[in-house]
């Protein structure tokens, strides 16, 4: 990767296009593929955006997926307009979560999204007004 | 241990992702909750689960999991096979249920 290298990705995160969601953050995997980052960093990254983009479409009817890769980093900032989150850090506790069985049924609601983007991601920043939408921020340190 | 391999040992048939029946299996890894799986499905497992909607291929592809086991005989329906497809992910599937699948592929990784 070129040291001033920098790749800018805008995704659409399609309102009920259930086929469809996952595509922004496959499209991203694919993209640092192709830049060849390490394999470990790409995998947290798919992990913690799949998590973000997935919230998006369940919980915030959809957004944006923005993508900003430098030489030594990975920003990610997901975007919705949904109904926001109440309590953030009621969210971020693992095993709570407010899914409908219908989305349960279909293996979502474990309570382990945002978790996982903690875990994953070297910092996790979320902005969210209850019935304005929620932003959340993700940085990965990738060396070089 | 590939997907090929796999299908065999399972009397299963591989409904998509034919050009990657060469992906080499490590381990198995059964679990219906997906953020679960995003946390911790081994790279290159076989994957089974009951659920068959399209977005297991994403979870799939973005996990780094070498092939998706359907047991049960549950039908798959053809958007899935069709991202499949595109995202060239092995779907396999056999009568057998998830416990008899894991126990051949245990005892055949161990031949390995
Ligand atoms: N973008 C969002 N908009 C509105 N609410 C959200 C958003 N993201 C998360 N939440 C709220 O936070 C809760 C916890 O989110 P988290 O991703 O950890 O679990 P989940 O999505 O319910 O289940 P899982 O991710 O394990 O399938 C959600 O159930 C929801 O109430
Ligand atoms: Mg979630």
């Amino acid at each position: 990767m070129a040291e001033s290298n920098k790749m800018h990705l805008e995704t659409v995160i399609a309102k009920d296009d259930f086929a469809s969601a996952g595509e922004a953050s496959s499209k991203v995997k694919k993209t640092l593929t192709m830049l060849g980052v390490a394999p470990a960093q790409i995998k947290r990254i798919s992990v913690a955006m799949y998590e973000a983009e997935i919230n998006a479409f369940i919980h915030g009817g959809g957004g944006m997926a923005y993508t900003d890769v430098y030489p030594d980093r990975v920003e990610i900032l997901i975007e919705d307009h949904g109904k926001g989150i109440e309590d953030i850090e009621l969210a971020m506790q693992e095993g709570y979560s407010t899914a409908s069985e219908e989305v349960r049924m279909m293996g979502f609601g474990a309570g382990m999204g945002l978790p996982n983007m903690k875990n994953n991601s070297d910092n996790l920043t979320i902005d969210s007004r209850p019935g304005e939408g929620t932003k959340v921020r993700m940085c990965f340190n990738i060396g070089n | 241990m590939n997907v090929t391999e796999l299908a065999e040992i399972t009397g299963g048939t591989v409904l998509s992702g034919r050009e990657s029946v060469g992906n080499s299996i490590s381990t198995g890894y059964c679990c219906d909750l997906l953020s679960h799986v995003m946390a911790d499905a081994p790279q290159n497992c076989a994957w089974m689960t009951v659920l068959t909607h399209t977005n297991i291929i994403a979870v799939a592809e973005l996990a780094g999991i070498s092939c998706i086991v359907i047991p049960e005989g549950i039908a798959v329906p053809p958007a899935t096979l069709e991202k499949a497809d595109s995202e060239q992910i092995p779907v396999i599937s056999t009568v057998l249920g998830s416990y008899e699948i894991s126990w051949r592929l245990h005892e055949a990784l161990q031949e390995d």
